[in-house]
């Protein structure tokens, strides 16, 4: 039960991003980290593996399935994409966004149980008393919490989070990590999720991937991969790991 | 006082909503009755009544005036004004954009470039003769606008911003070639054409509304079929094709169903403007973009409007019966300011 890429290539007219990218099998209920420096193609990677995309080359399997022999809707049921954060214009509720995630376009009705499902997600993430707000009257920070909500009540087999914390505060960066690292747990899903802040990616992820130059360049432990000349190289800093008192991990960058 | 859970506090909502369609549609019943009953002649809302339940119990003419005059027009209203309203909007969730309307992509100035054709050169591009030959060269024209989108969008990498772009160059395209039609026809070919782009509901007949009505009856079961996976593109094409749906062929399903729309209602009854831009407009305000909702209060809150104004058209000076493209923009732009000016300014943008 895994999510694995195989010779994956893809461009943007002539710019060529990935040519012939390998990734090994993903395991269920594995936290991965997916870093890299700006522009390397992590958000391309993410569209691919959601279907948003279509590579040149190059299969994506899940379970041993290709993806692209699924139907758009079988696919986005196992597969989830939060995307980069952008701003949502539409004039509905917290409520009916995350339900719409829950139900997807199918029709039929609206049971007992759909709304129960969004109503503890929307508890679970701290942000019930916004439900009845427009998504275009939320902060940043919200609107970001209110994706992963419907993330959350989705339940697919892969959940793809495209830099999921950068317009949380600190305390929410922690409490969100530690809901993806449970929900990842409990349930068994690949979670990939591509992030910045190298510091909360190794205090919550179980494995790192760099991406760089078209191919997954290091792939591990984190502090494996953070020790790494790649990473260090691929960033243009020097990166040095250190263990604080409570056991947490440091991660200190300094112009190369 | 306790505070309601989410899921309740949603329930509730959605039953407002229920109610605030139900109230759009009992007000479009009264606007359409105050239509049949005001006109020139005056006569009592029983006696056209009377004349509407049993058309042989009154004078002959009374019984013309009503069923061949004022039902027609009254009827023609609601369906022309439901068909701009839900290509209203249609067009304004597929493009993303709350400004838009059914004749921002150069639909109805193609139409009323054919119009202009047939007026002015006798040029029809199809068979067709008699009262339905300026139409149908209207609509071959709007159709033909709507064609070449199509085949724009075809190409690789055109984003929705250029596509408008594109609509708008077409736009300019056909208002200069219609400015040269202009500039060459007679006087009185001149006065047929501007008659014509006035837009008016005087033209309503019997066979123009069953065409209407059988348009409606096949894009709305469509709309309706899709209407969840159009709430998810309001979220945004990427959101919404991580959820599964298939953005680009459900951009052209509904593209399809607007330029039908937009091309009929103004080869029926000329250009007729803000109907398609304001009662979406009224509908977002009422309801939001849940598309249950959303679309059939703008389909009623647009053909509230083109009741209201067909009835106003026929109140202002006695025995005279304006265009109601004019009524509807007189009507339609201080409307829309004051829409502008009290909206949040959130919904809009």
């Amino acid at each position: 039960m895994s999510l694995e890429i195989s010779g994956l290539g893809f461009a943007y007219r002539t710019h060529r991003l990935f040519d012939r990218l390998d990734a090994p099998s993903l395991q269920r209920g594995e936290l991965t980290a997916l870093v890299g420096p700006n522009g390397v193609g992590k958000s391309s990677l993410f569209r691919l593996v959601a279907g948003l995309l279509n590579p040149s080359c190059g299969r994506i399997y899940l379970d041993g399935c290709d993806i692209s022999g699924m139907s758009d809707r079988h696919r986005a049921e196992r597969i989830f994409l939060l995307t980069q954060h952008t701003a949502m214009r539409a004039t509905l509720c917290v409520f009916d966004v995350v339900l719409l995630a829950k139900r997807g376009w199918s029709g039929g009705k609206t049971t007992g149980d759909d709304i129960a499902c969004v109503e503890q997600a929307l508890e679970e993430l701290g942000i019930d008393h916004l439900s009845d707000r427009l998504v275009t009257e939320l902060s940043g920070g919200q609107q970001q919490l209110v994706a992963l909500c419907q993330a959350l009540v989705r339940n697919p087999d892969v959940l793809l989070l495209d830099e999921p914390t950068s317009a949380l505060d600190l305390r929410r960066q922690l409490e969100v990590m530690s809901i993806v690292q449970r929900v990842t747990r409990e349930r068994g899903i690949v979670t990939i999720a591509a992030l910045h802040d190298l510091g909360l990616a190794c205090r919550f992820a179980d494995r790192f991937l760099l991406l760089y130059e078209g191919q997954i360049a290091a792939d591990g432990q984190p502090q494996e991969v953070l020790g790494a000349e790649v990473t260090s190289d691929a960033y243009g800093v020097r990166l040095a790991i250190e263990e604080t008192s409570n056991g947490a991990m440091m991660v200190h960058a300094d112009l190369a | 006082m306790t505070t309601l859970r989410a899921g309740e506090r949603y329930r509730r909502r959605i039953f407002r909503k229920s109610m605030f369609v139900a109230g759009t549609f009992a007000a479009l019943a009264i606007a359409v009755c105050s239509d049949i009953a005001i006109g020139p002649g005056w006569y009592s809302p029983l006696e056209v009544l009377t004349a509407l339940v049993s058309p042989e119990s009154v004078e002959p003419k009374l019984a013309i005036i009503v069923w061949d005059v004022r039902l027609p027009v009254a009827v023609m209203a609601v369906l022309v004004g439901a068909m701009l309203g839900v290509a209203g909007a249609q067009m304004q969730t597929i493009l993303h954009n709350p400004l838009a309307d059914p004749f921002t992509l150069g639909i109805s100035s193609a139409a009323s470039f054919g119009a202009a054709l047939a007026i002015a050169l006798g040029i029809g591009l199809l068979p067709t003769g008699g009262s339905f030959f300026i139409t149908a060269n209207a609509f071959v024209f709007a159709l033909a606008t709507s064609l070449v989108l199509f085949l724009f969008t075809r190409m690789r990498g055109v984003t929705i911003e250029t596509f408008v772009l594109v609509g708008i160059a077409l736009f300019f395209t056909f208002n200069a070639l219609l400015a040269f039609i202009q500039y060459q026809s007679s006087e009185a070919q001149l006065q047929q054409i501007v008659f014509w782009m006035m837009g008016s509901l005087a033209r309503a007949t019997w066979t123009k509304i069953g065409i209407c009505a059988l348009l409606l009856a096949l894009v709305v079961p469509l709309a309706w079929a899709r209407n969840s996976m159009m709430t998810a593109l309001t979220m945004g094409d990427e959101r919404a094709a991580s959820l599964g749906v298939p953005v680009a062929r459900l951009r052209l399903e509904m593209l399809t169903s607007i330029s039908l729309l937009a091309a009929t209602a103004t080869a029926f009854v000329g250009t007729i403007g803000f109907v398609g831009l304001v009662g979406p407009h009224i509908a977002r305000m009422l309801v939001g973009e849940d598309q249950r909702y959303f679309l059939p209060v703008s389909a009623s809150a647009g053909a509230i409007i083109l009741s209201a104004a067909s009835t106003l058209s026929k109140g202002i000076t006695p025995g005279v019966i304006y265009p109601i493209g004019i009524i509807t923009a007189l009507v339609g732009v201080p409307f829309f300011l004051s829409l502008i000016l009290s909206i949040r300014k959130e919904t809009w943008r």
